[in-house]
């Protein structure tokens, strides 16, 4: 069924989140490479599924591999597109400068 | 044998491009690395079989959200280097959280099973011959209907919700101005509004014939939208 064992793919799945989470640590400030992060660790949770439905032979996890990158898709769009009127508000996009509402 | 070469070679780049995603000073060379990571990711879905994600990962991925995100890194005049002042700041503690991760991650992989009975738990495990694609249409129309309508309302919602928050409504007037439009004076538009009928000279074909009539462009920008009619009934 698959040409190296369930446990490789696992690990290149646990190295991607851990890059993604570490991407979100190190770029404070720059939203944008934020969001690509949370792309990559959704991109791991992904390949995770994948990689148990195949060892599994069991399809649901590629049905919900594909709900989870419609959910991603989704996300980039509404998330670049408060990036973008954010920008437009104040010519900036800083994170940390995000405190408009106080909360 | 040549399939776990494969294997090792895409996933070094994937795990390489993704470090140079989060590591890339220029955030465009992030967005080329994203889409080389994708591209990665589905060669490694191909060898793990599910041949349908991968072809969706680059059409979806790669060719709308990667894409995306280059147009927006493009479109924003951004100033990039003031963004990159505390890396060095946070690269510490991101190191530090990633290891402890990645340390209770590989407790996990080192540990775990799977349980006596997960072969039978199977809900809808693989069929001899038949294609991935044609599988998992099966599933996802008969089984999944109620997530697939959903994830479908998810699209639609966050496609109305990027076009509400973007949508800007410039004041002002002449070409700058937005231009809407009016369904019911579109509706109610007649003939003689907007043309005037021209009497011939006698000799050539009897009858008349019709010319547009003339509209001055700034008539479009506002309360001026009764003028032709007028002008057409001037006319006459």
């Amino acid at each position: 069924m698959m040409a190296v064992g369930l446990g490789h793919y696992l690990a290149v799945s646990a190295i991607l989140l851990v890059l993604g989470i570490f991407g979100i640590f190190m770029n404070r400030k720059n939203v944008i490479v934020i969001l690509m992060s949370v792309e990559l660790i959704l991109l791991a949770v992904n390949v995770n599924l994948v990689a148990f439905s195949a060892s599994l032979g069991d399809l649901v996890g590629q049905v919900f591999a594909m709900f989870v990158l419609t959910v991603a898709a989704a996300e980039a769009a509404i998330g670049l597109a408060i990036v973008v009127i954010y920008f437009r508000n104040r010519g900036s996009i800083e994170v940390e400068d995000v405190n408009l509402m106080k909360g | 044998m040549i399939a776990a070469v494969a294997f090792y070679v895409f996933a070094a780049i994937l795990i390489a491009s993704a470090a140079m995603v989060v590591s890339a000073r220029n955030p465009v060379h992030a967005v080329l690395f994203l889409i080389l990571a994708f591209f990665n990711a589905s060669a490694l879905f191909v060898l793990a079989g599910a041949e349908f994600l991968a072809m969706i990962l680059i059409i979806v991925y790669v060719g709308a959200v990667a894409v995306l995100f280059l147009f927006v890194v493009m479109m924003l005049d951004i100033n990039f280097s003031a963004l990159r002042e505390g890396v060095q700041r946070y690269a510490p503690v991101g190191a530090a959280v990633g290891l402890v991760l990645l340390i209770e991650l590989g407790f996990v992989l080192g540990g775990w099973k799977f349980a006596d009975g997960a072969q039978s738990l199977r809900f809808a495990p693989n069929a001899a011959n038949v294609s991935n694609t044609a599988q998992l249409g099966r599933l996802i129309y008969t089984d999944y209907i109620l997530l697939f309508q959903t994830s479908g309302l998810v699209l639609l919602v966050a496609m109305i919700g990027a076009i509400v928050l973007t949508l800007r409504d410039r004041g002002g007037l002449g070409t700058h101005a937005s231009r809407r439009q009016d369904i019911a004076t579109q509706i109610a538009r007649m003939p003689q509004d907007t043309l005037v009928m021209l009497h011939v000279p006698t000799g050539g074909p009897t009858g008349a014939y019709l010319k547009p009539l003339k509209v001055e462009p700034a008539e479009i920008i506002e309360h001026n939208t009764h003028a032709p009619h007028e002008a057409a009934h001037g006319e006459h």
